[in-house]
């Protein structure tokens, strides 16, 4: 029982990491038709930022707040800097993602060198507790809850803001809303803000997760973050939800009860399975 | 009089690749040195090994091409093929003992009849599902290599090759793997280029430019699209042996999805669509990677400022940089170059010409 218990929360607490990778990948996708290769980069500017900001004695919660700003910049300079000048152009605007998703783990590989750095949990994270007989590390409980967080937020904002409904409708039919008049592409540098600071917050919070920050984290995440996205339906943060919750708890699950790695292979089937059974994903959108 | 003259460049023009394919042959006896370019004489041991990567890696981007450039599928699964021949050779020679040539030509085998079978499950999807599918497949047979189960793969340490023929081991015999490098770029440019101008390739274009139009010509777009898919992981497969003898075995950094988007970034550097283009633009990469790399661990490098120095010393970084560049400034990669000086100097000489 405890064991189960235990693996619930901690594939609870990998599926929230993925929430807060697939949230911003969702819309970004649903809203502009680019898939974000730089995802996995942005998480780590927020994940050694907030490194950065931990190890230079500013408390975690600060550190977070600091490595969340600088990821949300970049994000905010990346579809500026980058996407905005190839709106004509869809294909070149996922290609220069990908320039992006490589060039900048390379770039902190070399300021900071390629080996993992040991991430400075604070000791109120570090312990455990007690829940129905399984000690569970708290730092799955923190993931979890700014997973929550962020979701309430996200439906919060699209659900009850003027500037959710013009993403919302967006994502049904850009070209309709552009014709009524309004400017969506101001709404496509918001969705990049929210996007690279849930990247960045997943970041601050993977460090907490692993322990340790190293700058091939975010590719291995922006993999899953991908599957389910695709799983949930492309554009849908609720389908999203449903979809890391149960990525994160097959993958914990498979990995415990068979070989390791058996649970990241089972995650990839069922995303394969999944699609050529439902094209749609899980929620019914255009795959 | 002139005649003869206008055809040899007409000749020239069209058969420009022989010659060039006779020098690339005779390159290993050659001991000319281009500093900078290049470590040592071309010769050399150490450039040939570059220039066969070189070769091999600019025709494993044709062949990726072939699918992203000449049907627009965009495929994240093309390093489980590669990986596949170089794996499959692989453990044929270590575990079944068998000989080289037998063990790669069951490498081949298996990439063809994976090709075969995932590409028949993927093509149901289109767009993002395709690409998808195709990353999870190829995902799944990284976890696989690197976790290795079964205690084969050699895990994240690659595996060494055993039982290789004497003339394709060692330091002196590197001129044969360079030529045998050669074949395969050989192969896979003639193949594409001959599949393309077929009426198979007429029916590719369509597909890329518009596959509902394709369908209501009467054409079942899937099975042409399954053969551009099966012929691209054959030569991927086909590389992926060429690349166990290159190195001497394998390693789980061609399973994975950076692989892929490796040739992706080679394809569009070079220019996607193009004939030359992909070639270009993975010999231009490899070189590139492989140069800079040993450049930052020079003097010249080290000697700069730190804002200079760190970024210098990563070229993926680099590379990266350059791609970003290439994608804004020049749509149609090196190999549109020509093209677009050769417009701009018209577009500048014309209105001069008016105004006279």
């Amino acid at each position: 029982m405890s064991t189960v218990v235990l693996l619930c929360i901690t594939g609870l607490g990998l599926g929230a990491l993925y929430f807060l990778v697939a949230s911003g990948l969702s819309l970004i996708f649903g809203l502009m038709d680019v898939l974000n290769f730089a995802h996995g980069a942005l998480l780590s500017v927020g994940a050694y930022a907030t490194w950065w900001a931990a190890s230079h004695s500013f408390g975690y919660p600060l550190a977070l707040l600091f490595g969340t700003a600088v990821g949300t910049l970049a994000s905010v300079a990346l579809e500026l800097g980058l996407i905005r000048p190839l709106y004509r152009r869809p294909r070149e605007q996922v290609l220069a993602t990908v320039g992006v998703g490589l060039a900048v783990p390379a770039l902190l590989s070399a300021i900071w060198g390629a080996d993992a750095r040991t991430f400075p949990v604070p000791g109120a994270l570090a312990g455990t507790f007690t829940l129905l007989g399984a000690s569970v590390p708290v730092n799955r409980l923190v993931l979890i809850g700014a997973a929550l967080v962020v979701l309430l937020a996200l439906r919060l904002f699209l659900g009850r803001t003027r500037h959710g409904l013009v993403v919302r409708a967006g994502v049904e039919d850009r070209a309709m809303v552009t014709a009524l008049g309004i400017d969506v592409r101001r709404a496509f540098t918001l969705v990049f803000a929210i996007g690279g600071a849930a990247a960045a917050l997943a970041g601050g919070l993977a460090g907490l997760y692993f322990g340790s920050v190293d700058p091939t984290q975010g590719g291995s995440l922006l993999i899953f973050g991908f599957v389910v996205v695709v799983m949930g339906g492309l554009g849908s943060v609720s389908g999203a939800a449903v979809a890391c919750v149960v990525v994160g708890l097959v993958q914990q699950f498979a990995n415990y009860y068979s070989t390791a790695g058996l649970g990241d292979l089972s995650v990839v089937v069922m995303l394969a399975a999944l699609l050529l059974v439902r094209p749609s994903g899980l929620t019914g959108r255009l795959a | 009089m002139n005649v003869p003259a206008v055809n040899v460049a007409s000749l020239l023009r069209r058969w420009w690749p022989v010659p060039a394919l006779v020098v690339l042959v005779l390159l290993p006896y050659s001991a000319l040195p281009l500093p900078g370019l290049l470590d040592g004489p071309i010769g050399s041991p150490g450039s040939l090994q570059l220039l066969a990567l070189c070769l091999v890696f600019g025709a494993l981007a044709t062949g990726y091409d072939l699918l992203l450039g000449r049907t627009g599928l965009l495929s994240f699964g093309h390093a489980l093929y590669f990986a596949a021949g170089t794996y499959a050779t692989d453990l044929m020679l270590t575990q079944a003992g068998l000989g080289f040539w037998p063990a790669a030509g069951l490498g081949l085998l298996s990439g063809v009849v994976l090709a075969t079978l995932l590409g028949s499950v993927s093509l149901r999807m289109t767009g993002i599902g395709f690409a998808m599918v195709t990353l999870a497949f190829a995902q799944a047979g990284s976890i696989l290599v690197q976790r290795d189960p079964g205690g084969v793969t050699g895990g994240e340490e690659g595996l060494a090759a055993t039982g290789l023929p004497g003339s394709l081991v060692g330091i002196q015999h590197t001129a044969n793997l360079y030529w045998i490098a050669l074949a395969y770029l050989v192969v896979t440019l003639v193949s594409v280029r001959w599949t393309v101008r077929s009426p198979i390739g007429r029916v590719w274009e369509g597909i890329r430019e518009n596959e509902r139009r394709v369908e209501v010509l009467g054409l079942r777009p899937y099975g042409f699209k399954l053969v551009a898919f099966v012929l691209a992981g054959t030569l991927a497969a086909l590389g992926g042996v060429v690349y166990l003898l290159l190195t001497g075995g394998a390693t789980p950094q061609t399973t994975t999805s950076d692989f892929t988007l490796s040739l992706l970034v080679m394809v569009v550097l070079g220019g996607s669509g193009t004939r030359w283009g992909p070639l270009v633009g993975g010999v231009l990469y490899t070189w590139a990677q492989h140069r800079l790399a040993s450049l930052a661990g020079s003097g010249t490098i080290a000697g700069l400022p730190s804002v200079l120095r760190v970024p210098l010393s990563q070229p993926l970084f680099l590379l990266g940089v350059l791609f970003v560049i290439v994608v804004y400034a020049l749509p149609g990669g090196v190999a549109g170059l020509p093209a677009r000086v050769r417009a701009r100097t018209v577009s500048r000489s014309v209105p001069r010409g008016v105004q006279a």
